[in-house]
Order: C-alpha cells, then structure tokens, then sequence
C-alpha cells in the first residue's frame, strides 16, 4: 500500500465531500438568515440538469455551472415566494420543492437521456494535474477549489461584513430587524437564492465532474445529507468543512472496507447511516435544548410584523 | 399506446386517481394489456429493456392491441392500487416487471380472476398469474471469458447492488468462466445496497480501480460506473442495454435484456385463447439474454472463446455451473461433471472461490 494508493482514495474522497460541502454552505446561510428551506435535493437535481443541459449547447462546463446555479437559484425562488410572501409552512414548502425539483428535473432530462458531455476537465497543466504526486493538490475538478474558496469566504461574510451582520440578525431577531429598517424579507429572498445558487452548483457537480451525464434521481440523497450536516456543523462553516469531508472519508471506508473483503459491520448498517443520521439531527433542531443553542433563533419561523 | 406517467410533479400523490385523470379515452375494439415499471423508461436499463419489449407488441400487433404502462411505481403496497385501475380501465394482461410487486400481483389478480397476470422474476403463481425470468448469467459467463483473458492484473471488479440470487448467479458465473481462461483470477466484489446510486457507483467503482481492478463489471442500473473506466483508461461492460454511448472506449460489451419476443407471444396466447399459467426461464438460446456488439478493444481470439460460451448456450453444449465448483472456503459444492439444477440457482446464497466480499 503506497502513496498512489493513498493519493487516489483521498481523491475518491473530494470527490463525495464536494457536493455535500457546496450545497451545506449554500443552505447555511439560509439557515442563518432564519428560513429552513428543506429542498436541497430537488434544487441540486435541478442543478444537476441545468448544469447538464446549458454544457450541452454550449460546449462551455463554465456556462453550464452558471447555468446549474441560476437552475437551483430560480427552483429556490419558487420556495421564496411561497414562505416569504405568503407565509406558507416552511418545513412543508421545503418538502414540496424537493418532490417538485425531483419531477420538473425529470421533465428537464427527457431529451438529455443517454447523451454525455466532457468530464469538466482540471484547470492546472497537466504536468501538475496527471503529476503522481502533485496531482494530489492539483488534480481536482475547478468546482472542488471553489467549494474550499467559499468556506473562508462564507465565514469572512457572516463574521466581518455589515451585510453578513445584517443577514444575521434577520435570523436571530426578525422583528427588531424589521424596527430598525432592515428589510427582512429582501434580506431573506437574497439568501434563499444564495442557498439555492449553491445547491445547483453542487448538484452539476454530479452530472459534470463525477459522471458526465444525466440520470433522473442522480443526486440519491445528498442532499439530505448536506441539511443533516449543517445541523451537526451547529451552523459553523468550518465544522461543515470537516463534517462533509467526514462523511466522504466515512463512505470511502465502507467502499475500501467492502472491496478488501472486511466484514466488521453489516452492509445495512452503512445503508442505513444516513438516515439516522438525519432523524438525529432534525430531532437537534426541533429540540432547542442545549444542543440547538447555536441554531439561529427564528429559524424555521415565518415573519410577521405587527403593522 | 397511452401513456400514463404519474413521475412528473406529482409523485407520490394520490396514484390511482391520477392515473384515472391522466388516461384519455380509449379505443374500445382492441385488447388492452398493461405494464408496471419500476423506473423511468429513459433509464437507459432494466425498465428501458421492458419498455422495449412493450413496443415491440404495439410493433407487431398495434392493429388488435392497445398497451398501457406506468413508471416508477413502487415496490410497495402502493403498486395495488395502480394494478386495480390497470384492471379496471379493461386490460386483459398485465405484465408486472420487477421482484417487488409479487405479492401485490397475486393480490390483485385474486380480485380480478378474468385478468391475466405476468411477473417477473418472482416463484408465485396462480391460476391467471405466469412467472417468467431470464438467465442473466449466462451474459455474464461471456462477460466473464472476456474479462479473464484480457485482464493483466488478473484481478476482476464486480459492482452489486444487494445480496440475492440474481447478483449471486452474476457474480459466480462472471468468477468462473473468467477462472476457465486464468485459474488465478480474483473477482472483488462491492454490493452497494443501491440499484441506482451513480455518486456511490463511481466511487465504488474508483475504489476497485484502486485496489487493483483493470476491468469492472456492474450489476446495477446506471451507466455511471463506464465513465469513471473511461476517465481512466480502462475496461469494462453495460448493463442491460448497450451503453456504449456514455463510454465508447471502456465499453467492452454488454449484456441485454430482450423482452420482446415473450411478450409477443404471451400476448398472442391471449389473444387466441390459449394462454394458460407458466413458469419461463430463457436465456440465450431463446433470445432473452443477447450480448451486444464488441468494441474494437477486443481482441479476435477473445471474441472467439466469447463467440463459443454464446454458441454453447444455444446449442446446449455449455454450462458455467458444471462442477467441479468450490466455494470461497473451499468446500466442494458441486461435484466434478455435475450441473447445478435450476432450482437450486434460483435459490443460490454462496459465492465461488476466488470471489473476495465482505459477506
């Protein structure tokens, strides 16, 4: 067991963190803004197709990650208008849109079905991306650096700017937001988008890097995995940095485990690993005890000023 | 040909009902037969394979028979109420494509006696319902001979989705005709716990290139896996359809599902009055089980040793489980010049030696 070996697990690895990691920031930040939107998994599909079909005709993966952002920001929108202008549950509009973006991206897909683009190719010389060794730092798809890129960034936005200020406290106290003349819902439109934006780029990440084509379903999940993940994150960027890396690493050892013949766990327990780990952590949320101290204070609640 | 499709936005609403709203008014004159489908129709695999078979009755009897079909219908209780509505809105044949529905199937057709009623893969039976299968792995065995003689590692992955006969019979039959030509050949074995996980697929797949795989084969539904072969140079096999599309250069070959010609004459047998409850298991010498054009990657002396396995099954002269067998233990399982019976394949649990899994 040698270095390559080691190389091309931890790039097995990126590969199953960096979507779950793109879309976890994007739904972050919405979270923070006060508005859970549980509708990651449809708008990373129709990311995912978006992403897909824009490569398609234009032979460019660059508009095709536009494009798969601006598919999960208009998906997101659709959730927009409904909590913040109507009022609607969140955690059922939040439900709706992932049934809604798992069937209008099959719709997308249908003349898309058995067609392929080409994998989005690195950005480095290949002297440094086929390296044997460099390529561990320079062998990753562009959408893997700009993952790493957003985390700081998310971080230095949330933490050091007057909007990321703002967009804060809309979250932890909308009314008083509201009194002192921000508006709540602009704020939280902006960031829905955001998070949807997110999404959408995490779920090309799917039909563009790991398998350069379009399945209905594609995304099988994760997106559930990355909502689960920003409440184990206690809404911090840099623990979801390492939760969704944890989770890549967690997949690949079942993988590595299975393949080597190891049989330390049965197979249905790794199966069955998401899913608890889900329930666990929206139980965190609907608890409020200690454990969702850090949770934003009006997440999930709808806005309504007295005037 | 109508088309019923409860997968665009409404999925998971209220099915029956849908269905009934969804379906214009038919033609009265012609025999109505239906079909379930457990994935979209564009999943360029086993439900793709079915819907071709479906087509083939409009191609060849369009002028007497009308067919109806629904996607993505689960494999739970809700397949009941969509087979009801199938039966309700007059056909008279319905063809119920996947393991799962089985009991529903004998359910509904305990309601509706004057429907008859077609699963696949599944052991009950009735007087209105027939089970058919396929050998899937008689491809596999030719997959096998391939892989055996044009592996230079001499170890082989093989990609599952869960532990059941189906995947054990692939696994067993691709292990031991690729030991007929490398009596050293390993086959890695990952079962996914997934029909359809294209993230898991190709990391799976990844992960047997890394331990020393050159040539994968997948026994789960997307083309997903190919790629991943394609990015890196190597080989491998499509699954149920020719997938040469999605991996023009990994693609080796490919085992597919030919459906057609049993629903033709099943319908027939409907349509003349002889249509009785049966037990079909074909394979190549019928025609279920093609294997599709090779890819200039192959080799002609291998395209003759695969060429024989596909002769040997059509003539009858070839069978990849005739002893002696050994399992991973090594216990001799079948006897040397022994052929295992079907009913013990269609209830096989253990792996061959030289198949490395976790359980």
């Amino acid at each position: 067991m040698g270095i390559d070996f080691l190389i091309a697990a931890i790039i097995t690895v990126v590969g199953l963190s960096t979507p779950i990691l793109l879309a976890g920031l994007g739904e972050l930040v919405v979270e923070k803004s006060g508005v859970l939107n549980l509708g990651v998994e449809g708008m990373m599909l129709v990311g995912a197709i978006s992403g897909f079909a824009v490569t398609v005709y234009t032979f460019n993966p660059w508009f095709g990650v536009l494009g798969a952002a601006a598919g999960g920001a208009l998906a997101s929108l659709i959730f927009a208008v409904l909590v913040l202008q109507l009022n609607s549950n969140q955690v059922a509009t939040g439900l709706a849109l992932t049934i809604f973006g798992t069937g209008i991206s099959s719709l997308m897909g249908l003349s898309f079905t058995g067609r392929i683009v080409m994998p989005f190719a690195s950005v480095f010389p290949d002297a440094l991306a086929k390296h044997e060794y460099l390529r561990l730092i320079f062998g990753h798809s562009p959408l893997v650096y700009f993952a790493l890129i957003m985390v700081p960034l998310t971080t230095w936005f949330l933490k050091s700017t007057r909007a990321g200020l703002i967009l804060r406290a809309v979250g932890e106290n909308d009314l008083s937001a509201h009194s002192i003349g921000y508006s709540v819902i602009k704020v939280r439109y902006a960031a829905i988008a955001f998070g949807g934006a997110m999404a959408g780029i995490g779920g090309c990440y799917f039909s563009m890097v790991i398998t350069p084509m379009w399945a209905e379903k594609m995304t099988a999940g994760r997106g559930w995995i990355a909502l689960a993940l920003v409440v184990f994150a206690g809404w911090r960027t840099g623990r979801l940095l390492t939760g969704a890396y944890f989770f890549g690493i967690l997949m690949a050892l079942e993988l590595y485990a299975k393949a080597s013949g190891f049989s330390f766990l049965p197979s249905q327990f790794w199966a069955a690993m998401p899913y608890a780990m889900t329930v666990v952590a929206l139980s965190f949320i609907s608890s409020r005890g200690t454990a969702g101290a850090n949770a934003p204070a009006c997440l999930g609640k709808p806005f309504l000023p007295s005037t | 040909m109508t088309m019923i499709s409860r997968r665009t936005l409404f999925k998971g609403a209220g099915a029956a009902t849908l269905a009934t709203l969804a379906s214009p008014a038919l033609a009265e004159d012609k025999v109505k037969v239906g079909f379930i489908f457990l994935g979209p129709i564009g999943d360029y695999g086993w439900t793709w394979a079915h819907n071709k078979g479906r087509e083939a009755i409009d191609a060849e009897l369009g002028d007497k028979v009308e067919t109806i079909y629904v996607e993505n219908v689960a494999e739970d209780a809700s397949a009941i109420p969509v087979l009801r509505d199938l039966a309700q809105q007059g056909c008279k044949l319905i063809f119920t494509t996947s393991y799962g529905y089985m009991d529903q199937t004998v359910q509904v057709a305990g309601e509706f006696p004057d429907v008859k009623f077609e699963h696949c893969t599944g052991f009950k039976r009735a007087d209105n319902v027939s089970t058919y299968n396929s050998k899937f792995h008689e491809g596999r065995a030719v997959l096998g001979t391939i892989a055996g003689k044009m592996s230079t590692s001499g170890v082989m992955g093989y990609l599952g989705s869960y532990k059941v006969p189906e995947v054990v019979l692939g696994v067993n039959a691709f292990a031991l005709a690729a030991q007929k030509q490398n009596p050293a050949a390993v086959v890695k074995l990952v079962l996914i716990d997934s029909w359809f996980d294209p993230p898991k697929e190709a990391a799976a797949t990844e992960t047997l290139i890394n331990l020393g795989c050159d040539i994968v084969t997948t026994h789960t539904d997307s083309p997903g896996p190919l790629q991943i072969l394609e990015q890196k140079g190597l080989h491998g096999f499509g699954q149920g359809a020719d997938m040469s599309a999605f991996a023009p250069n990994a693609h080796l070959t490919a085992i597919e599902d030919i459906w057609g010609p049993y629903y033709v004459e099943r319908t027939k047998a409907l349509l003349d009055g002889t249509w009785a409850s049966s037990d079909t298991w074909d394979g190549m010498k019928e025609g279920t089980v093609m294997i599709a054009p090779y890819s200039k990657d192959v080799p002609a002396d291998v395209i003759a040793l695969a060429d024989g396995v596909q002769a040997g099954y059509k003539d009858g002269s070839y069978d990849i489980f005739t002893g002696p067998i050994y399992d991973q233990d090594g216990n001799l399982k079948v006897k040397d010049g022994e052929v295992m019976a079907l009913g013990d394949l269609a209830v096989i649990d253990w792996f061959v030696k030289g198949v490395e899994s976790a359980s």
